[in-house]
């Protein structure tokens, strides 16, 4: 197998979140994956505001971020899994992320086996001292050659 | 003496649309996911119509996680936050009001929330209710299910810890 060029990675990634109708959605960019650890950007938009009276981006924003980002992990983990669905995710949000400002998920596959691969997440803001919200969870592995999940 | 008058039902009825109207239309990001509520009496039900960019994989298609997330937690907030806002109506307050002058009500915030995929949400409109099983002065723990065609098969599940809003009068 030919070793990618950085080039190709890059373009890899970005066509990996475009084929994602709602993370293209939410301009999400796939900034690193390797491994099974993963890093996925997301500006801030107005859209995504859960309280008006702050401009705080909704937690469920949050949550897609980071199921996206815990999902990648997986994907590239070196079992090379054929395809993951999420079976639990949980969030706990530490603080508001600060208004204007993109947000960085990375994620973490750090146990794999046959049926199972348990993800942590971390997601921060400028301030990398301090994450808005981190995430545990556990997904499906579904073998290669299968047509997806069967949950 | 003679008895208090009820009030007529459509001022009650518009009350009460107008105070779940605040609560959900003020926030944008209810607004682009399409979320809206339909109320009987006290019980809202979060409809969630399907639409193309709701979809995370395309070759299944199935629904984002995260979409499927975000519907359960706006859920949660918006039922939590009506319970706060039908208690202060019933007890005379005209909390919609105070909302109309530009104050806008208070949102309480999630502590933590956990979403558990029972099924592949599949692409059809999708409906989610809340229960409050505590609602204490600072913290709420609040359950939602969500369903599409059938409520006996919900696709997913979740919980969440809130810290409720400070109480304004």
């Amino acid at each position: 197998m030919t070793e990618l060029t950085p080039d190709m990675r890059a373009k890899m990634a970005r066509q990996f979140m475009q084929a994602i109708p709602h993370s293209h959605q939410l301009a999400m960019v796939l900034t690193s994956l390797e491994n099974g650890s993963a890093e996925i950007k997301m500006p801030y938009d107005k859209k995504l505001v859960g309280d008006p009276s702050t401009g705080v981006i909704h937690g469920g924003a949050v949550s897609a971020l980071m199921d996206s980002c815990c999902g990648a992990a997986v994907m590239s983990h070196p079992a090379a899994p054929g395809g993951t669905a999420t079976i639990d995710l949980r969030i706990d949000y530490m603080r508001a992320a600060t208004p204007g400002q993109s947000l960085t998920a990375r994620a973490e596959c750090y146990h794999i086996t046959r049926s199972v691969a348990f993800v942590r997440a971390t997601t921060y803001d400028d301030d990398l001292e301090h994450p808005v919200a981190t995430a545990t969870g556990a997904f499906t592995v579904e073998q290669a050659g299968t047509d997806g999940p069967k949950l | 003496m003679s008895r208090k008058q009820p009030e007529p039902v459509q001022i009650v009825q518009q009350r009460r649309d107008e105070a779940l109207e605040a609560l959900v239309e003020g926030v944008p990001y209810i607004q682009f996911l399409g979320i809206r509520f339909d109320r009987r009496g006290d019980e809202l039900t979060g409809v969630l119509p399907f639409d193309d960019k709701l979809i995370g994989n395309p070759i299944l298609p199935a629904l984002h996680g995260g979409v499927t997330a975000a519907f359960l937690e706006v859920t949660a907030i918006v039922v939590l936050s009506w319970s706060i806002a039908w208690e202060r109506m019933e007890n005379g307050h005209r909390a919609v009001d105070d909302w109309r002058g530009g104050h806008l009500p208070r949102i309480p915030k999630t502590i933590d929330f956990t979403t558990d995929y029972l099924r592949t949400g599949l692409p059809r409109d999708a409906y989610a209710r809340a229960r409050v099983n505590r609602s204490g002065r600072r913290y709420a723990s609040v359950q939602v299910e969500a369903w599409q065609d059938n409520h006996a098969r919900p696709f997913a599940q979740g919980t969440g810890h809130f810290v409720m809003p400070k109480r304004d009068g």
